[in-house]
């Protein structure tokens, strides 16, 4: 039998519609549609919310630093690059210069990356069902950490400006996939193996990049110590040139996903039984989050919890349904890095502070607050 | 009724972890007929079932469904010809029930199908009386209330055979009933349903025919007359029973005989 031949056998005529006896009152009928209206509307607000800061913190945060510039002077810039004459241009010198040069790289790069880790991070608690799984968390981060340092110790060229990009993630496929086969056991993922696994991976990771420090010529260890941190200094629009693409793509892909990962969500048996080739899903999403983890760290390095942060605020105000989930987390993710590397820049006069720093010092409460709060809820996750 | 088979097992054998879960399965299933899986804990219904739509493979023998091998077929074309309600339905996120009753319609979506699924929905919910849930976050419903909501989302997939995985075991009595009634319609409307029971008086009362299993093994199957003699059961399940029948509707009751109970009528020597 093809699969255009297969039909529905009909649900709608009941032969007999009602069993006897009292019926409670149904309610449905009335409720349902102002409540599915209502939640598009949440969801349509809250993603144009979330696109209108976005835009406004690109221009608030491209004008905040040593040289300072208004919003409207931004924004007159990057008109006038477009060729429309809009506005008045920066006054003080080399401003425009300092600005594409140096600003908006770092802005754009800030934004790619953290739209890849909030993505990644969706992905990542879809697959596995669970909440608390992130890349940082669970060591895919640190997998491809390892990986890129061994190739910036070794010197190793082989694909050009993408060879570091390229080690990261092979280090985070590697990661990834090691996370899942231990830690997935009968169609379910035990919160406690997932995280010993995540501790496992990332003590091996930290030995690696310990290992790379103490092998590494002075210049190569202070690429290292630095981006083990995490930090967006520096940022040129070649690394832009790599990130963005791949996270792009990989975003666009994951649309595909979205449906796959609600049913999923039934378990694996049930969403087999709804049509969902799980075992091939499972792999393409493992290939996807290493894929944008990488294209992260390999620019930025480990910047931990945006992956976790993003997605269960968004999941409390929009429902789990993934496909509003990923956009909303994509621009959320954007948006809580961009304000993030704005504080790293500018919070201290003359100082870069470690973005991974300031991530994990708001993330790593926020993670304990996650635990405790689940744990009252429902027990726990396993 | 038409006697189109739909679903063939022939010499079923599966084992697990060396042991026989499953052996010389013999079963077809018509369409428009319930089917109830019965036995003893352990004696391989769930695995049956398991087997039956395509999750377990076996180790030896063949499934066929229309005709063809089970692991012939795209696990797509599948979703449109069965559904299945596990034992137990968990939910990863707090989706609410209606948006789980959606997820059954998931194997229509990109076809002409797709326009009916809030027609569906209604009707499934409607039928499981699950239609006030609807709101409700799964995770946070009773046990009972999800089973009425896993029933909606399998009788909202529309498929031609529906496989229920003990369904009523956490359902009180208005729903049990509720649930098998459904089941019959289906039926009627065409269905091929295999319902696993632990409730051998649910099972006389719904299907059209019960299989009985004992250790992996089919011990007897036929009509609830024929499977539901004391003897075949007291050997099965290693406990006295006494089959009942209704003074009124003739339906056959199944109660298990508790010595107890019964020194009032002078009956107590019979079991000492």
């Amino acid at each position: 039998m093809a699969t255009e031949e297969l039909k529905p056998l009909p649900l709608v005529r009941w032969e007999t519609p009602e069993l006897t006896g009292t019926l409670p009152v149904h309610l449905c009928s009335e409720s349902d549609g102002p409540r599915n209206t209502r939640r598009k509307l949440t969801a349509g607000i809250l993603l144009t919310a979330l696109a209108i800061s976005l835009l406004g913190m690109m221009l608030a945060s491209a004008g905040i630093g040593q040289m300072q510039l208004t919003p409207s002077e931004v924004f007159a810039s990057v008109m006038h690059r477009l060729g429309l004459e809009w506005g008045t241009l920066p006054a003080q010198q080399h401003a425009e210069s300092a600005l594409w040069a140096i600003r908006f790289p770092r802005v754009v790069m800030a934004i790619t990356i953290g739209a890849a880790l909030a993505c990644s991070g969706v992905l990542m608690q879809g697959v596995f069902g669970n909440p608390l799984a992130e890349p940082g968390v669970v060591g895919v981060s640190s997998g491809a950490a390892a990986f890129a340092c061994i190739v910036i110790v070794f010197g190793l060229n082989f694909f050009g400006t993408w060879t570091v990009a390229f080690g990261a993630f092979v280090g985070g496929l590697v990661a990834t996939a090691l996370v899942y086969a231990t830690a997935r056991s009968g169609g379910r993922t035990e919160v406690v193996t997932l995280v010993l696994t995540g501790v496992a991976i990332n003590a091996v990771g930290g030995a690696v990049i310990a290992l790379m420090t103490f092998l590494g010529d002075s210049s190569s260890r202070e690429e290292i110590i630095f981006w083990q941190l995490g930090s967006l200094n520096g940022t040129r629009w070649d690394n832009v040139w790599v990130a963005g693409p791949i996270t792009v793509v990989g975003i666009g892909i994951a649309f595909f996903f979205t449906r796959k990962l609600d049913l999923l969500a039934l378990g694996e048996r049930p969403a087999r039984h709804l049509g969902v080739d799980v075992e091939k899903l499972r792999r393409q999403v493992i290939v996807l989050v290493a894929i944008l983890t990488s294209a992260a760290v390999a620019f930025a390095g480990i910047i931990g919890f945006v992956g976790l942060v993003v997605p269960h605020i968004l999941r409390m105000a929009l429902g789990p349904g993934h496909r509003v989930l990923l956009p909303a987390s994509a621009l959320g993710g954007a948006l809580l890095l961009l304000i993030a590397d704005t504080a790293a820049r500018t919070m201290v006069p003359n100082a870069d502070l470690p973005i991974g720093m300031l991530t994990a010092l708001v993330g790593g409460p926020f993670f304990f607050w996650l635990i405790r709060r689940t744990r009252k809820g429902a027990g726990g996750w396993s | 009724m038409s006697r189109r088979v739909v679903m063939q097992a022939h010499q079923a054998r599966l084992e697990l972890g060396g042991r026989e879960i499953l052996s010389g399965v013999e079963l077809e299933l018509y369409a428009g007929e319930v089917v109830a899986l019965v036995g003893p804990n352990g004696a391989g219904k769930s695995t049956l079932l398991s087997a039956l739509c395509g999750d377990t493979r076996l180790d030896s023998g063949n499934i066929t469904l229309h005709g063809v091998t089970l692991s012939g077929w795209k696990v797509k074309d599948l979703a449109r010809l069965r559904a299945v309600q596990m034992q137990e339905s968990n939910v990863s996120f707090s989706f609410d029930a209606q948006d789980v009753v959606r997820m059954g319609r998931a194997p229509w979506a990109g076809t002409s199908f797709e326009d009916h699924d809030d027609e569906v929905i209604a009707a499934a919910m409607q039928a499981s009386e699950s239609t006030t849930l609807a709101p409700r976050l799964f995770p946070a419903l009773s046990g009972g209330e999800k089973a009425r909501v896993a029933f909606a989302r399998a009788l909202a997939q529309e498929t031609e055979l529906i496989m229920l995985d003990e369904p009523t075991a956490a359902m009180d009595i208005r729903y049990q009933e509720l649930l098998l009634t459904r089941t019959r319609e289906r039926a009627s409307m065409g269905a091929t349903a295999v319902v696993v029971l632990h409730d051998l008086s649910l099972a006389a009362a719904y299907a059209d025919r019960i299989v009985l299993l004992d250790a992996g093994k089919i011990r007897i199957a036929g009509t609830p007359r024929q499977v539901l003699q004391p003897h075949i059961i007291e050997e099965v399940y290693r406990h006295k029973v006494a089959v009942i029948e209704h003074p009124e509707s003739g339906g056959l009751a199944v109660v298990p005989l508790r010595p107890h109970l019964n020194t009032r009528h002078g009956l107590r020597e019979e079991f000492v």
